[in-house]
């Protein structure tokens, strides 16, 4: 079952409040042949990230993150702050961002792939919905692409509601959001 | 021994205690990590507990804060759905329409309720992963896609 892992590893950073969560998503990623660093919060994302406006230490400094997915529910800051600090941020505005809730909130997806994320995941996660992140970072996809089809995935996960109702095997998520269109996203 | 951990297994889905999220996370184990579904609920178990007496505690308060306690139950849904504890996630949302609703009883006793899905499916788990272990690793030839 082990994985190829013989390309080069992303390094992902983990921002969950839920230490069972963080343990999920640890094991997922590695898994999928990434390095992963979890964390508890937003400030202590920042601090790792280099962004808490103190001093940070030279190894904090060498943190390199390829990804970071973060829960979107957490006390004091929530991913969508996270995320909004980390796009406001001339340093780190590149590095891509997923943000994931137990909550499919039509406006709360909205606003954080506004604010320029690049996945909205739906918990709890499945190993696929996490290798097809991964897949994506690795193929660097064009970000005009994305924005052309955030309308296109809004309509699609609209469209899924009535249908992940009537199959216990479809996944909550989108269903390949950029490699292809599903069949029922006609429009 | 391996027919009959299935059939454990499987009695466990037929009674709603598990759900597909179960087997996501089973289908994460290899013989480097044999027993990580174990290892989750387990830590699952001892965290919720600081959880379930803050709920206990503020279902004491009157009258409730309904905003709080939608917000630990949220956090106690998020984990139990995590591994698939699918009748605990059922009382979860209960619980969570009975706070929109401002319904003090409808939280206590489904709160009661939930308690009761929580202890009996720890019980049922611990005598499962005890079987899991002396029935040894499942030889996966390959992940269904």
């Amino acid at each position: 079952m082990g994985s190829d892992c013989s390309s080069a590893e992303l390094h992902v950073l983990a921002v969950d409040d839920s230490l069972v969560d963080r343990k999920v998503i640890e094991r997922l990623l590695k898994i999928s042949c990434c390095k992963v660093t979890t964390v508890e919060s937003g400030r202590r994302a920042l601090q790792l990230l280099g962004l808490d406006g103190e001093k940070s230490s030279v190894e904090f400094d060498e943190l390199n993150v390829n990804l970071i997915m973060t829960d979107y529910s957490m006390p004091e800051m929530t991913g969508y702050e996270l995320l909004k600090k980390i796009k406001g941020s001339s340093k780190l505005c590149k590095i891509p961002v997923v943000v994931m809730s137990s909550e499919k909130v039509m406006s709360r997806i909205d606003r954080c792939m506004e604010e320029g994320a690049e996945e909205f995941l739906v918990k709890p996660l499945k190993l696929t919905d996490v290798e097809r992140v991964i897949d994506f970072i690795l193929r660097g996809d064009d970000k005009n692409e994305k924005k052309i089809t955030t309308s296109l995935k809004r309509k699609t996960m609209m469209m899924h509601e009535d249908f992940d109702s009537s199959s216990s095997q479809s996944s909550s998520n989108w269903e390949q959001p950029f490699q292809k269109r599903p069949k029922i996203a006609q429009n | 021994m391996q027919k009959q951990l299935a059939k454990m297994k499987q009695s466990l889905f037929d009674q709603g205690y598990l759900d597909e999220q179960f087997i996501q996370l089973e289908e994460l184990q290899d013989d480097a990590n044999p027993n990580f579904v174990e290892e989750v609920v387990t830590l699952y178990y001892r965290d919720s507990v600081r959880l379930v007496q803050n709920i206990e505690q503020a279902l004491e308060k009157n009258p409730l804060d309904f905003a709080k306690l939608d917000s630990y139950m949220h956090q106690f849904k998020g984990s139990s759905s995590s591994f698939g504890a699918k009748k605990v996630k059922t009382e979860c949302t209960q619980f969570r329409d009975h706070c929109r609703a401002g319904n003090a009883d409808g939280c206590k006793r489904t709160f009661q309720e939930l308690k009761k899905e929580y202890a009996t499916l720890k019980k049922k788990l611990e005598v499962y992963f005890q079987f899991a272990r002396q029935a040894g690793p499942v030889e996966k030839a390959c992940r269904p896609k």
